[in-house]
């Protein structure tokens, strides 16, 4: 009636008055079930040919708890039809088939149902919340502890903030040139060409100083720096989360606000203006390049239209920002790390929040600053 | 019985450290076979070999007939389908819950139905003492011991032929330790499995290994049935089972 021969695996069953012969011969294991899986519907398909199904399993060479739930199952479908099993097996078989027929639990899957648009709204607005009241509560913290530096100056740790300088700020100087270098080629190169086109070549030196110095070297600057450091600080803290590192320095009485958190925060909000002056450094340099080869401006004619063109506030209003954005990249890069659960795809998903939550808020500071420094006539 | 592994002149080393020299041992079809021996001597690194976790330098290793030392990626992967690890803390998938940890296997290399998926899951949990209830919950919310029974399910889900097992009864209460004993004894009743397991607790050693090596100065300096390896003159030995 119902035949099939795998490889591995055959099936044959015979209709023989009121009962079904089913010969099962080959490997009936976890692998290759799936195969004959199908037929054992078709089996019992309506009208239920027979009322008794004979199970010939003397000729399986292998038989396995997977294929004894597949006979368990079979014969819990048949039963609701008003068929019984039978088995003729060896004692091996016997002995799997019976130990599966043993059984005192409930079994079944996990369904996963999908929350309707109100609940996922309502959840995501949830989780912001407690996100927004973490990093209320984290910046309680970080100022209590800040108190307590003021305080007892002897608690500042040193080390822990020259190590910090050197991480995520000293060793972040060669992709800084590099990045900053290449943005001032770029855009010395882009003006050139319209420039030339009205003979104002010797403008570029207003162009470039004023925009580098005042917007884009502060904010190309903190994007590399929330790309390299921020993102350590968050995986490093959240990897030690784990690993209850910061368990154990809570139990030895070492605030982690203390050891790990202000130093690093200290270290990048010193950092951050020296490193927007060598990334104006750099990037004048890459603008000075482009102008002696394309347009003919030598060093020497460059840097003194640089000394009456560009003033000294356009420097300054660059450099102030770096604190606060220093501030903004290592508070956020070493939140995102405390908010990390005890489970592996936390550290990823709160590594890359803390980047792109770095990088934008550094951008809404940004926007802040222009404000105010247009505000106030500077 | 053939040995289900075999290994022959065992060296390892890293970098200039030598882990193993001339290690030898084999481990019989349906035993429960102990790796034991001082901290340090190399127990996980010879089982980490054993499942191609580790390559060693020197030797050669044979594992359910397929020998390590030539085997093709194609063998690799039939091999690993013969063998379930459990690993010390369990190593559960922790993006993935309780019963997708169990059931990953099955729907990587198999196609069957998620009805009888489900079918052999919750039988897989009933064995290792696992509730149902705990089937929806992630690796981080249940507790260490329930982690190694679901690593241990994990382990079981494809009916492997061989069991390696990393110190099952470490970090366990003496009474989820006995149960755990029982379990593993239960389980090469059931399945006719051998089981491979390095260990410490000497309560479990008495009740479960048939036969155990000793490592101890990079090398097996005991092999053999409890009894056997008793009567060995060695310092580890000696102090180990002292008053046993």
């Amino acid at each position: 009636m119902i035949s099939f021969s795998g490889r591995t695996l055959s099936l044959h069953a015979k209709v023989q008055g009121d009962t079904v012969a089913i010969v099962v011969s080959g490997e009936m294991t976890v692998k290759n079930i799936a195969l004959i899986e199908p037929l054992l519907h078709q089996l019992l398909e309506h009208p239920l040919p027979s009322k008794i199904f004979e199970w010939h399993l003397h000729e399986a060479k292998a038989f396995d708890s997977a294929a004894a739930l597949l006979l368990y199952s079979f014969d819990e479908k048949a039963r609701l039809l008003g068929a019984t099993c039978r088995f003729y097996t060896n004692d091996n078989q016997q002995k799997i088939i019976d130990a599966v027929y043993q059984r005192d639990y409930q079994s079944g899957g996990v369904t996963y149902r999908p929350l309707g648009l109100v609940a996922s709204v309502g959840t995501i607005a949830i989780k912001k919340y407690q996100s927004v009241k973490d990093f209320v509560a984290f910046v309680g913290e970080l100022f209590s502890a800040l108190m307590i530096y003021l305080l007892h100056p002897k608690q500042i740790r040193f080390k822990e903030i020259y190590y910090a300088i050197e991480e995520s700020s000293v060793n972040a100087l060669g992709i800084i040139a590099i990045t900053t270098f290449l943005i001032g080629v770029v855009l010395a190169y882009q003006s050139a060409v319209q420039l030339k086109m009205y003979g104002a070549n010797i403008f570029i030196v207003d162009m470039l100083g004023i925009s580098v110095l005042r917007e884009l070297a502060p904010l190309i600057a903190a994007i590399v720096i929330a790309g390299r450091s921020g993102s350590a600080f968050a995986a490093q803290i959240g990897v030690m989360k784990i690993t209850e590192e910061l368990d154990a320095m809570k139990t030895m009485g070492f605030d982690p606000y203390l050891f790990l958190v202000l130093p690093r925060i200290i270290a990048l909000m010193l950092m951050m203006p020296l490193i927007i002056f060598f990334a104006d450094v750099m990037a004048m340099l890459g603008g000075m390049v482009v102008a002696s080869v394309e347009l003919g401006i030598s060093a020497q004619l460059f840097l003194d239209r640089f000394n009456e063109a560009v003033a000294m506030k356009h420097f300054w209003i660059g450099v102030s920002k770096g604190p606060f954005f220093g501030f903004i990249i290592a508070s956020i890069g070493i939140f995102r790390g405390l908010m990390v659960k005890n489970d592996t795809r936390s550290i990823g998903v709160n590594t890359t929040k803390s980047v792109v939550e770095a990088i934008f808020m550094v951008i809404i500071c940004d926007a802040v600053f222009s404000i105010i420094y247009t505000n106030i006539g500077i | 019985m053939y040995p289900v592994i075999e290994a022959k002149n065992i060296l390892t080393r890293f970098g200039d450290t030598v882990v193993h020299r001339h290690l030898n041992l084999h481990v019989n079809r349906g035993e429960i076979y102990g790796l034991l021996g001082p901290s340090g001597c190399g127990k996980t690194t010879l089982m980490k070999e054993m499942v191609l976790l580790q390559r060693y330098q020197g030797g050669s290793m044979n594992v359910l007939g397929y020998d390590l030392n030539k085997i093709t990626h194609k063998k690799a992967q039939e091999l690993r389908q013969k063998w379930g690890v459990l690993f010390q803390f369990g190593a559960l998938y922790s993006s993935l819950n309780i019963y997708d940890n169990i059931a990953l296997s099955l729907r990587e290399y198999t196609t069957i139905s998620e009805a009888l998926i489900a079918e052999i899951v919750s039988y897989k949990m009933d064995i290792v003492g696992l509730e149902q209830c705990v089937k929806e919950q992630y690796p981080s919310q249940i507790s260490g011991g329930m982690k190694k029974k679901a690593g241990l399910a994990r382990a079981l889900v494809m009916d492997p032929e061989l069991l390696f097992l990393d110190e099952p009864t470490s970090g366990l209460d003496p009474i989820s330790a006995r149960e755990f004993d029982a379990l593993i004894l239960r389980l090469r009743e059931h399945f006719d499995l051998s089981i491979v397991m390095v260990t410490h607790d000497l309560d479990s050693i008495e009740a479960t290994l048939d036969r155990a090596a000793i490592l101890d100065n990079k090398r097996v300096v005991a092999e053999g049935s409890l009894d056997a390896i008793k009567a060995t003159d060695n310092l580890f030995i000696t102090t180990f089972f002292k008053g046993r």
